[in-house]
């Protein structure tokens, strides 16, 4: 295991930073917000695009760059950094590693170079209740002909709104939470009977839940195993969001210590009163912490580790507990002006709470890493 | 060492490991007088810990990194990184405890002259001096560098007066690095660090009694104590940087207490609650907040481990160690109490035959893991120094 970055990856970083900065900067979040768009911000999607984002962990002979899973997640770093609106967590990880770990030579070879290219956005349409719960599937596949059709709802599908293929959970066999016989298929974004109910959402990224009456779908990976395939590609899934929720709490941060630095009470800064002091202190080593688990759980993932699941319950269960602690301090640190929509600490408290419960929250992944653990 | 392939390196010292560690170094402590200290005065209790030790340190294993020609091994840090995994493979004890090997040393290769290095080192390394610190005085706790202890130029020889608390071991020491005044004008820039022979006239220490019931801190009072000049580090008034440095190893080692093989809370927790059909610990709550105190250590260690690679590669880290030591005395605190919880009535024992030595040492290791947080600096004043020097926050901008 190594923490440390190749130059590649140094340059790749760099030039993440300096691009959400300049093109991708929380105002141009709001500006969606206020033209009410519901996170959708095409012009964002492709100027990513043209940089190869999507197909960060795209091997070359698909169309991608093939530069990893520490690739991947410090681009996510970055973009969580300033809440850069964009279906790249939902394409460039989950989709990408979901046809890479399930798809066959042919689904690889039709869907990876279209996500690579940013020409197809995809989405992971799992949930049926308001809880993070991949067992739970009353969604059912019924064999027609070839292939599948499927029937059933799912809920709060992140980029569900705009994406143009859907990786769906359903039931081949067995009854509700039953792990055995829950098959994921790939659902074509414009296919008949495929129903969207578009949210508008806290974070202001909007999703959707989805219906499906008598879709056309097609497997991805094997029929009736799909609890597994599943599971590991939440489990990048889950990696990915954690280094975005990492870039997004040491912005967060970053901008509350300025704010400390700056403001001034009884005739000095607040950041000399030691009530804020070590609170600030116990932040940064608590982001510290966090960082180490999430570089680690990328790094993970590169070496393809025996013990993923539990590289990705740890960097998520820090990850939704440090941003928080600190989305919370962020607007608490900066008082009354925190509170008001013109300043961005909103914009983070509003998208720290989303981010903390997808793909499972504290609860849920302190609860797995305690079963990986034996206990 | 630096020449051989690292697999071959690797496989020596497994080699070398499985014939030379003794069977009962290889068992977890029972409790924490089973350690190794060294020095004049220690008594070893078992032969196999003196034969451990001696084994180590003929082959500069006790401080792996230090140069070959002070009795250190010259090991690069990626040999020592797999020294230390091959001794965590067969869960291997320390071979000594010393504060020699993690405060004193370091900063002596850093900032004595070479006699120093050739007289003091190597006896470090060996397990022949044992060390105490005398930091902490009665009115310099927090605030250090309002120390008092007079240090007098006497022309031959410096003359020591005052008295120092929470001297760690300073009854079980031989010598004693110090932090004393040479100028009563200025503050931080008229301290020195001299090395004092426990043993000189005028040196007396009184062991205070914890609420954990062991003595492992002591009042040091120094009257008329005669030095060599020879024994001062690094020049006159110039103490206060190298007392600085050396509380930077101390927190880092302090931090680290705890992450030896010890007794687990899961363990503890499945033995004394039970688990249900499928394996779970029955008490719900208790096992989301291990869960989430292992998930914590687990932060930790990377932490360590990427401060370390950092380190390896250029940058600065010395700023870290407030943050490492702050963490890691919640961490301890937090893995003690979890233990007694685990434990439930188990760990109310005091003594007497009704409780297992495990039993009681969860109990001692509870009560003795509330100094943590206070001894090498509280973990406010810690928490002071990430706020001003790591994060820039100072009373006026």
């Amino acid at each position: 295991m190594t923490f440390s970055l190749s130059e590649e990856q140094k340059l790749l970083k760099d030039s993440a930073r300096e691009f959400v900065r300049d093109r991708a900067p929380v105002t141009r979040l709001r500006k969606t917000r206020d033209e009410k768009k519901n996170g959708r911000d095409d012009d964002l999607w492709k100027a990513m695009s043209e940089l190869g984002w999507p197909g960060i962990i795209v091997p070359e002979e698909h169309g991608g760059a093939g530069l990893g899973f520490v690739g991947l997640g410090l681009v996510l770093e970055e973009t969580g950094r300033t809440l850069a609106t964009a279906p790249l967590l939902s394409t460039a990880m989950i989709g990408a590693a979901a046809l890479l770990l399930g798809g066959s030579e042919a689904q690889k070879k039709k869907h990876l170079p279209a996500i690579a290219e940013g020409k197809a956005i995809t989405a992971l349409a799992i949930e049926e209740g308001a809880h993070h719960n991949p067992t739970r599937v009353a969604a059912k596949a019924t064999q027609s002909g070839p292939g599948y059709v499927l029937n059933g709802c799912k809920s709060y599908v992140a980029d569900g709104h705009t994406a143009s293929l859907f990786i769906v959970s359903a039931r081949t066999s067995g009854t509700a939470h039953d792990p055995k016989g829950i098959t994921l298929f790939l659902v074509k974004g414009d296919a008949k009977g495929l129903a969207r109910h578009e949210l508008v959402t806290v974070d202001s990224r909007g999703a959707a839940d989805i219906t499906l009456t008598d879709v056309d779908a097609e497997p991805l990976g094997t029929v009736g195993e799909g609890a597994a395939l599943l599971d590991q590609i939440l489990d990048r899934a889950r990696i990915g969001l954690a280094a975005e929720m990492l870039g997004q709490a040491e912005a967060a941060f970053e901008m509350t210590s300025e704010y400390l630095k700056t403001r001034k009470q009884f005739g000095q800064v607040i950041g000399g009163f030691q009530a804020l002091q070590h609170r600030a202190a116990k932040m940064f080593g608590e982001l510290e912490m966090t960082k180490s688990c999430v570089r680690a759980a990328l790094d993970a993932l590169d070496r393809n580790d025996a013990k993923i699941a539990e590289w990705a319950s740890l960097a998520k269960a820090r990850a939704s507990e440090t941003l928080h602690l600190v989305s919370s301090e962020t607007i608490q640190m900066h008082g009354g002006i925190g509170m008001t929509d013109a300043h961005d600490a909103g914009f983070y408290l509003k998208r720290a709470r989303v981010a903390e419960a997808l793909y499972g929250g504290e609860s849920f992944h302190r609860d797995r890493y305690a079963r990986l653990q034996g206990f | 060492m630096t020449t051989a392939s690292p697999d071959a390196f690797r496989a020596e010292t497994r080699a070398w490991l499985e014939a030379n560690c003794p069977p009962s170094m290889r068992t977890p402590m029972a409790a924490d007088d089973e350690a190794t200290w060294g020095g004049k005065k220690f008594v070893f209790r078992n032969p196999e810990a003196k034969l451990w030790l001696d084994r180590m340190a003929a082959r500069g294993w006790t401080a792996p990194t230090w140069p070959s020609e002070y009795g250190g091994a010259g090991l690069t840090p990626a040999e020592n990184a797999m020294l230390q995994s091959e001794l965590r493979r067969i869960n291997a004890r320390p071979p000594l405890f010393s504060f020699g090997l993690w405060m004193l040393g370091p900063v002596l290769l850093e900032y004595a002259n070479d006699e120093q290095k050739q007289e003091h080192i190597p006896k470090i390394v060996r397990g022949e001096i044992r060390w105490c610190q005398g930091y902490s005085e009665p009115g310099a706790g927090s605030d250090l560098a309002g120390l008092m202890t007079k240090c007098e130029d006497k022309g031959d020889h410096w003359l020591i007066n005052g008295q120092k608390v929470w001297t760690s071991y300073a009854n079980h020491a031989d010598w004693c690095f110090c932090l004393v005044r040479t100028d009563t004008s200025v503050k931080h820039e008229g301290i020195s660090f001299v090395l004092i022979d426990m043993t000189s006239p005028g040196v007396e220490t009184r062991p205070i009694k914890l609420i954990s019931g062991d003595s492992p801190f002591c009042e040091t009072f120094f009257t008329d104590v005669k030095v060599p000049k020879e024994n001062m580090v690094g020049r006159r008034n110039g103490g206060w940087e190298i007392a600085k440095r050396l509380l930077q190893y101390e927190r880092t080692n302090i931090s680290g207490f705890g992450s030896g093989a010890r007794l687990d809370v899961v363990d503890i927790a499945k033995a004394s609650i039970g688990t249900d059909s499928t394996g779970l610990l029955e008490d719900r709550d208790l096992r989301a907040r291990i869960a989430r105190h292992k998930m914590n250590e687990r932060a930790y260690a990377l932490s360590v481990q990427r401060a370390t690679e950092e380190a390896k590669a250029g940058a600065n880290v010395s700023h870290m160690a407030s943050m490492f030591k702050a963490a890691g005395a919640t961490l301890n605190q937090e893995r003690t109490e979890l233990m007694v919880e685990a434990a439930g009535s188990r760990a109310f024992g005091w003594g007497g035959e009704g409780f297992k030595t495990d039993e009681l040492a969860v109990t001692r290791g509870w009560l003795r893991a509330k100094a943590n947080s206070i001894e090498g600096g509280t973990t406010e004043i810690n928490l002071n120094v990430v706020a001003k020097r790591v994060l820039g926050l100072r009373d006026t901008q």
